[in-house]
């Protein structure tokens, strides 16, 4: 099919595309509008490395075909809305190879939304999608933590 | 391998009837809603379908009605609004847990129940709970609505009563389970994240020790999502023993068609599915 126009609002900017409406959101916001803090990890939708806000939900970005999502909010790791959650990670030492961590900080911020103050098992489960092949998962959940302290 | 992407077309239908327009017209037009089960394929190169319209905008798709009688679910209603309803929560526990089970937050924000139904896995983790709630499913096309009940959906492997020019509409649940004792148990790889090997839901009615009404859905252990009334039928009316268990046990056994897969083995889904049945009826006592 030919390409057709989609208008995304990414981090408060407007932008239009021309693109093929297959072509995944991942795909769109690293190639077309050169947003490369979104990584792709799996491609299946498992591991969450791909994870942005969509309409104000947590998505990944790799199962969402950019026609579908014409006329959306989207929020990724460039935002600087996440910036406590990242000074956070910072702080705690909750990034090493850096892969997870755009996705973990979106995941985050989802869990923040509903539960401002979460317990440590809430943090688990909230943080589910979401796999660090590093395995440093105790101070992603400590990063998450102070953020919840500081919500205080 | 990466699908080629100028192969495929996708159109977002603005409402029900232009959607239902393009399923019926012969074209092979096919639905997607959150597209969580077919953007893996697509992204595998094995998506079968060259033409989608997308169903994720239409209103009449989403949320959730009550009415004394039922609630009624729209088949794009997601796994996340799914197990965060008041009323699901308190009358059909057993659905909101199987919405949980389904899939990381991200994927329960985009997924929907109907597409859980329609993508007919036998592995999914609803339909167990929609087979005990006596579920039924309204479907829509160009030429009207029907009703079917849900256990009579699922024909055969991927199959179902469902033609290409319908769409699910809508899941009824019947008020009628709440004062049930009702269970669900899944078990995976790990605790979370994972496809079901066995995925048991049960609930009951008891008169001291005797079972006035039993209801068991399982998931995994067959083509379809699986209904098992021979188990229900030696159950109902019996004192709960057990002599009664280990008999329910044999039943279940002949009832289930487990198989060998890459998740786990026709042995151990049989015995994993008869210790779920053993725990569900001991803790009806």
């Amino acid at each position: 099919m030919t390409e057709t126009p989609v208008t995304l609002t990414v981090n408060g900017i407007s932008y239009t595309v021309t693109v093929p409406p297959m072509k995944r959101l991942l795909d769109v916001l690293r190639e077309d509008l050169s947003l490369t803090g979104t990584k792709e990890g799996c491609g299946e939708g498992e591991c969450g490395a791909c994870s942005v806000m969509l309409d104000g939900l947590l998505v990944n970005s790799c199962l969402v075909p950019v026609k579908q999502v014409d006329g959306s909010q989207i929020e990724t790791i460039e935002s600087a809305d996440l910036d406590a959650i990242q000074q956070a990670f910072a702080e705690t030492g909750a990034a090493q190879c850096g892969i997870c961590t755009p996705g973990m900080i979106l995941a985050a911020q989802e869990l923040l939304n509903h539960t401002p103050h979460p317990t440590r098992e809430q943090i688990r489960e909230g943080l589910a999608g979401n796999i660090c092949r590093c395995t440093g998962y105790q101070k992603i959940f400590d990063a998450v933590e102070l953020v919840s302290l500081r919500n205080a | 391998m990466r699908a080629h992407l100028p192969d495929f077309e996708l159109v977002v239908a603005a409402d029900l009837p232009s959607a239902l327009s393009l399923l019926g017209n012969g074209e092979s037009w096919r639905p997607m809603a959150g597209g969580t089960d077919l953007m893996v394929l697509f992204n595998a190169g094995r998506l079968p379908y060259r033409k989608l319209v997308s169903i994720a905008k239409i209103a009449e798709l989403n949320g959730i009605t009550v009415s004394p009688d039922s609630i009624t679910i729209a088949a794009g209603t997601t796994y996340s609004v799914i197990q965060r309803n008041p009323i699901l929560k308190a009358e059909f526990p057993l659905l909101c847990q199987a919405a949980n089970w389904t899939g990381s937050p991200a994927n329960q924000n985009r997924g929907t129940i109907g597409g859980n139904i329609a993508n007919a896995s036998p592995a999914a983790d609803t339909p167990p709970a929609l087979l005990v709630y006596d579920a039924e499913l309204e479907l829509i096309s160009a030429k009207g609505s029907r009703r079917i009940p849900y256990h009579q959906f699922h024909t055969g492997y991927k199959a179902m009563q469902m033609r290409p020019d319908e769409l699910l509409m809508k899941i009824h649940l019947p008020r009628s389970h709440h004062s049930l004792k009702q269970y669900a148990r899944k078990v995976g790889t790990r605790k979370a994240q994972a496809i079901s090997k066995v995925c048991f839901n049960g609930t009951a009615q008891m008169d001291g020790s005797v079972i006035t009404s039993i209801r068991i859905g399982i998931g995994s252990v067959a083509p379809i999502p699986l209904r098992c009334h021979q188990v229900e039928t030696a159950l109902t009316g019996q004192t709960l023993t057990p002599t009664l268990i280990s008999h329910a046990r044999e039943v279940v056994a002949q009832e289930i068609k487990p198989i060998d897969d890459i998740r786990s083995t026709s042995q151990y889904r049989s015995l994993v599915t008869q210790n779920l049945l053993s725990e569900f009826l001991r803790q009806l006592l």
